[in-house]
């Protein structure tokens, strides 16, 4: 369970890294969407994982730890605003310039 | 009324974006703007009286104790920050309202809601928190920053929007990495649970430098200062005004982090990298100025310029320095934002020419000049206005350190580069013209207020060194006692805890 949270959150980094550094908006933008999902993940596991127990502490029965999913929730909704912003700026440089460079630069 | 004081920066700013949602009439948002950035000048003014008792006033939001809920901390250096907030929020909004929040939609509560986020980022006591106002603060300054429109504002928005969302990316895995290893995010909390053992020693250390890597790309340190100057340059003239205070958010965080968490626990985090680094913004920014073309430009470089100058002194760890920091940051803060909105009454003035450091129409208003003149000093340092004093404390103090000599000659090479920049520019702007061929348009009187305020703080703060200098040097010294902040934040619930993990 670990290792394939581990190998999930690595794996979606390294896609997410690799398309950032395009040059085009619509990779940068998917490789941003990447990253967030990692990141979500990420900050899911550092509350341990736990297996079938409820976010509620009962005498005696195990719990897994409410924070992290608060915060991945909170993580989830303003990543998915700004992803919005940055597909309306990016189709807006689009319009302006004719090019979905990230300098909004014509190719020569 | 003291009990719910220190909520009150956050609710102004947020009940007025939200009438100014319901009431869509511009004549009617500038109105709710300006009294509520009034009231928030007051408001702020009052609580920093307040503050100055010494006494640490924790809010508990929802009345959940400390570590369990978030909590808004009122100290002398949030609330002085949160006064400087509100200073440039009014004075931006008055020069906003002279039309400039006519070229795009929704102005008005955006640049609410950019206030909501710079003051909840100042008082608050808890780092997700932190994180939610830093988010808050940067959407809105997104769209305010492509107000307007035109492609230079969307160029520069799509690097720093893509820029800022790696930046969160970043801080959101500093804080899943310090829950994981210390179990929670209020920063006092974090403080106490990281002076007990049973804790992984290497990836606290980890997080928290991931967690400063963040707060250097918001202040603007070296590496990851690339997106300052063009971002700032693109930006109208309020717009920039008010984005003078956002690197500066960066650095008190950085602040606040070090003495709180860091300076007892792990001292020798920021050694040696950290003031390095900032040398090399200072003299990246002064090279900046000296080849800067247009006077936006020059304004945006001295901003960046002040942010390294700044960032050197975190990693000194010692309350005097800290003290002439917070006296510079309030100074270099108004003077940069001063000379953004010069720069934009300057440019209207000068036709064609705008801004551009180039032969053009003289701006024929006196006052302009003498402005000018006056923001100049201030902002090269030289003797009699705030610059001076700011830059003398800081090197006073600076005096003492390890690296002191190294400081000493970056600094003041920096400022030797931006006098000899300004007396250029000045120059070019007042000496060097040609006859103009059509007559420049009146200065609304908006603009010229909003501008004279701001370049008048340079005298008025140098009058009053004395008293802000002592407020600076008793919000240092409440700064580095950790102590106290993790005494009156965790109550007498965190002296017996124990840590969980």
């Amino acid at each position: 369970m670990e290792g394939l949270l581990a190998i999930a959150i690595g794996a979606l980094t390294t896609c997410g890294v690799f398309l950032i550094l395009r040059a085009r908006t619509f990779p940068v933008l998917l490789g941003l969407t990447l990253l967030s999902y990692a990141v979500n993940l990420f900050l899911f596991a550092s509350g341990r994982l736990q297996l079938g127990a409820p976010p509620l502490i009962r005498a005696g029965a195990t719990y897994t730890d409410p924070l992290p999913q608060a915060l991945v929730l909170t993580a989830i909704v303003i990543g998915f605003g700004m992803t919005a912003y940055l597909a309306m700026l990016a189709l807006r440089g689009l319009a302006e310039s004719g090019s979905d460079h990230v300098d909004t630069r014509k190719e020569p | 009324m003291t009990t719910h004081a220190p909520i009150l920066p956050l609710l102004i700013p947020f009940a007025a974006a939200l009438l100014q949602m319901a009431c869509s009439r511009l004549a009617c948002q500038r109105l709710i703007g300006l009294a509520a950035a009034t009231l928030l000048v007051l408001i702020t003014a009052w609580l920093t009286l307040l503050a100055d008792d010494g006494q640490l006033r924790v809010y508990a939001l929802g009345n959940w104790p400390a570590p369990f809920g978030i909590v808004l901390v009122l100290d002398r250096l949030a609330a002085a920050m949160t006064l400087l907030t509100a200073v440039l929020c009014f004075v931006s909004l008055l020069y906003a309202s002279s039309g400039f929040d006519e070229r795009g939609l929704h102005f008005h509560p955006l640049f609410q809601l950019q206030i909501f986020g710079l003051t909840g980022a100042f008082l608050t006591g808890d780092l997700f928190n932190l994180f939610v106002f830093f988010e808050v603060m940067l959407l809105a300054s997104y769209t305010l920053l492509a107000h307007g429109g035109g492609l230079a504002k969307t160029r520069a928005g799509i690097s720093y929007v893509v820029l800022n969302l790696v930046g969160s990316a970043l801080f959101l895995i500093a804080l899943g990495l310090l829950y994981g290893t210390l179990g929670t995010l209020n920063l006092a909390d974090l403080a106490h649970r990281l002076t007990l053992p049973g804790h992984d020693q290497a990836l606290a250390r980890l997080s928290f430098a991931l967690l400063i890597a963040v707060f250097a790309l918001k202040a603007g340190l070296l590496p990851l200062s690339f997106w300052l100057p063009h971002t700032y340059t693109a930006a109208g003239a309020p717009v920039a005004a008010l984005f003078a205070i956002m690197t500066k958010v960066g650095i008190v965080a950085i602040l606040r982090v070090q003495t709180i968490a860091l300076a007892p626990a792990m001292p020798d985090l920021l050694d040696n990298w950290l003031t390095t680094l900032a040398l090399a913004t200072v003299v990246f920014a002064a090279l900046g100025v000296v080849a800067a073309a247009r006077l936006r430009a020059l304004a945006a470089w001295l901003t960046l310029l002040s942010a390294g100058t700044l960032l050197v002194t975190p990693a000194q760890a010692n309350a005097q320095v800290d003290a002439a920091a917070i006296y510079y940051l309030v100074q270099s803060t108004l003077a940069g934002a001063a000379f953004f909105l010069l720069a934009g009454v300057i440019a209207e003035q000068r036709g064609r020419a705008a801004d551009h450091l180039s032969a053009g129409p003289a701006p024929q208003a006196a006052w302009l000049k003498i402005a000018f003149l006056i923001l100049a000093i201030t902002i090269a340092g030289l003797p009699p206005f705030s610059g001076f004093v700011g830059k003398l404390m800081l090197l006073t103090t600076l005096r003492e350190v390890s690296a002191g000599a190294a400081i000493w000659m970056v600094v003041l090479a920096a400022g030797f580069m931006v006098m000899i920049a300004l007396a250029r520019d000045g120059c070019y702007l007042i000496w060097k013209y040609r006859v103009a061929a059509e007559a420049a348009p009146a200065i609304v009187w908006q603009r010229a207020t909003a501008t004279l305020l701001l370049v008048a703080a340079g005298p008025l703060l140098a009058v009053m060194a004395s008293p802000l200098s002592e407020y600076a040097e008793r919000a240092a010294s409440q700064l580095h006692s950790p102590g106290a902040y993790v005494a009156s934040v965790l109550g007498p619930l965190g002296a017996g805890r124990k840590a969980t993990r």
